[in-house]
């Protein structure tokens, strides 16, 4: 997973995963390198120039995910959460709405919170996506992350994902939050379960501060 | 959403050679080769996912060099390019200072993702809100239908719906942020195919319903935004917006106030400039308001008459009555925060 050698493609991961387990992880890590290694023989197609039409079918571009370059086959009607959860097997990436109203699919491209199911993977270009899964560093989880599971910040964990980059965007830009910074923040964040009590506990608690 | 072929548009006269439709026009009348424009792509995405807009092309004029510059200058006023995007308005210094109303708007408007994806331009051409308008299922006569759904006096779920000049369809302008705009008198400059460009105040960009039910906007499919332009405003310029919203996170706008006036030093409005937002199917200006507060000191008893001035004029559908109190209190509120 953690492949430094920017340019080439990334394997995809060995490790067996719940996600996997239940998919059949043989098919499907097949099906991905052969998808990889198709696109490298066309590593020059894969950055969009300007002046050019690209489709409808799809082609394979590059895209910096994590800090990793990945190439991916994907349509111009590919959104960048069905790349990232369906090509890319980055499924911490939650998709509930599909409609940018719960936030739920919030990814940071070039740092900012967008919602990756209202625009397409064409949108991302030279661009870089952070997703959750490259929010915790060398095994070890985000203050926030951490936060989160000890403020019990999580209930059924479909909003949690999307939640937490928000906060996290918020405790990295903000050294000093207060109760309504974290709540601008997350207000297009979407609990159903109504958890945000102890969302804002835990956000609080990461940029070490108490209600 | 349906397949579509992507085009990385190098400049807007590039843009222009290869647009040939409007989302209006294909959301009345669908033709099967449409290409259409989109930037931040929200709007134009929703339409898609929702099987309503089916595009052949998407020339994506979001990475257009230029047209992502804010530009302030005390004589001239603010010039804000069309790719510029909400959140980077709601973060401009100088949008903040002078044009107070329009950073309000900007904060309230959508959500934090979207403010970091949306356009102005997109925002402002963004087509009206009414769930039966946008649903897939509802042939209305925006699209092209033989009926308005939300009009309906028992099965109509009009709550979110206008108030004013409704005579037609009942839709309200989403873009909350124009109703700031057109409070600062506002102006959309518009390029076209043949290198024409044009200035358009706010009050004549947006086409009501009576004029055209297939068109919230002049906007014809060979132009495309380039920039949207504000006055300078005086040393006696003050403002203020309000948005009344069902939620405290974030929501639509259930009616919201923008308010610009030339206040003399003893608190007498020399003129004003007061729009409202989610009250009709385009952003409204009430001149009745205008005139009502127009000469007479700001205080209390002024800006309810103006207010109320305002609300004459409405004629409610059977779910939306409370819009009327709704907006007094708001008008008044937001000329009174002036004072």
């Amino acid at each position: 997973m953690e492949d430094k050698n920017q340019g080439s493609e990334s394997k995809p991961t060995k490790a067996i995963t719940r996600r996997s387990f239940i998919r059949g992880a043989g098919l499907s890590t097949a099906g991905s390198v052969l998808l990889t290694t198709n696109a490298l023989a066309f590593a020059h197609k894969e950055q969009l120039v300007t002046g050019e039409e690209y489709g409808p079918e799809a082609m394979t571009i590059k895209m910096k995910v994590n800090g990793m370059m990945k190439s991916l086959s994907v349509e111009p009607r590919t959104t960048l959460a069905s790349a990232l959860r369906d090509h890319l097997e980055l499924t911490g990436t939650k998709v509930v709405c599909d409609r940018g109203s719960c936030s739920a699919c919030t990814v940071y491209l070039d740092g900012k919170p967008v919602n990756a199911c209202m625009m397409s993977a064409f949108d991302v270009g030279d661009k870089e996506i952070t997703t959750i899964e490259g929010i915790a560093q060398n095994g070890e989880l985000h203050p926030v992350q951490q936060a989160f599971i000890e403020h019990d910040a999580s209930q059924c964990g479909y909003c949690t994902p999307g939640m937490i980059m928000s906060c996290v965007h918020l405790v990295e830009n903000n050294t000093d939050p207060n109760l309504e910074d974290v709540k601008n923040a997350t207000r297009g964040n979407l609990c159903r379960c109504g958890t945000y009590p102890n969302v804002f506990k835990a956000t609080l608690a990461a940029a070490k501060k108490t209600i | 959403m349906n397949k579509f072929s992507w085009y990385e548009a190098k400049s807007v006269e590039d843009a222009l050679q290869q647009v040939n439709s409007t989302v209006s026009e294909q959301l009345y009348k669908h033709t099967d080769k449409a290409s259409i424009f989109k930037s931040g792509g929200v709007d134009v995405f929703d339409w898609v996912k929702e099987g309503l807009l089916k595009p052949q092309k998407i020339i994506n004029i979001r990475n257009i060099p230029g047209l992502d510059k804010i530009d302030y200058d005390r004589k001239k006023g603010m010039s804000i390019g069309s790719n510029v995007t909400l959140a980077e308005i709601a973060s401009n210094p100088e949008i903040k200072t002078n044009y107070l109303a329009l950073h309000q708007a900007v904060n309230h408007a959508a959500t934090p993702q979207l403010r970091n994806m949306s356009t102005l331009g997109g925002n402002i051409a963004q087509r009206n809100r009414c769930w039966y308008f946008r649903s897939g299922d509802h042939d209305c006569f925006r699209k092209e239908g033989d009926r308005c759904f939300a009009r309906h006096s028992e099965t109509g779920e009009n709550e979110n719906h206008a108030i004013i000049d409704n005579g037609s369809c009942v839709s309200v302008h989403a873009s909350s942020i124009s109703t700031a705009l057109m409070a600062f008198n506002a102006s959309v400059v518009i390029l076209n195919s043949e290198g024409e460009k044009k200035k358009v105040a706010m009050d004549d960009f947006f086409v009501t319903a009576a004029k055209d039910i297939a068109m919230e906007n002049i906007l014809q499919a060979k132009e495309i935004i380039t920039e949207i332009i504000l006055p300078a405003p005086s040393k006696n310029t003050k403002s203020a917006y309000i948005k009344q919203v069902a939620r405290e996170s974030y929501d639509w706008s259930l009616g919201d106030v923008a308010v610009v006036l030339e206040v003399s030093g003893n608190a007498t409005c020399r003129s004003a400039s007061i729009v409202l937002g989610a009250a009709a199917p385009v952003p409204y200006r009430s001149m009745e308001a205008q005139q009502a507060l127009e000469n007479k000191t700001i205080n209390s008893e002024n800006a309810l008459a103006a207010a109320e001035a305002a609300m004459t004029i409405a004629r409610p559908l059977a779910k939306n009555g409370y819009k009327v109190p709704l907006f007094v209190a708001t008008i008044k509120q937001a000329i009174l925060e002036i004072s």
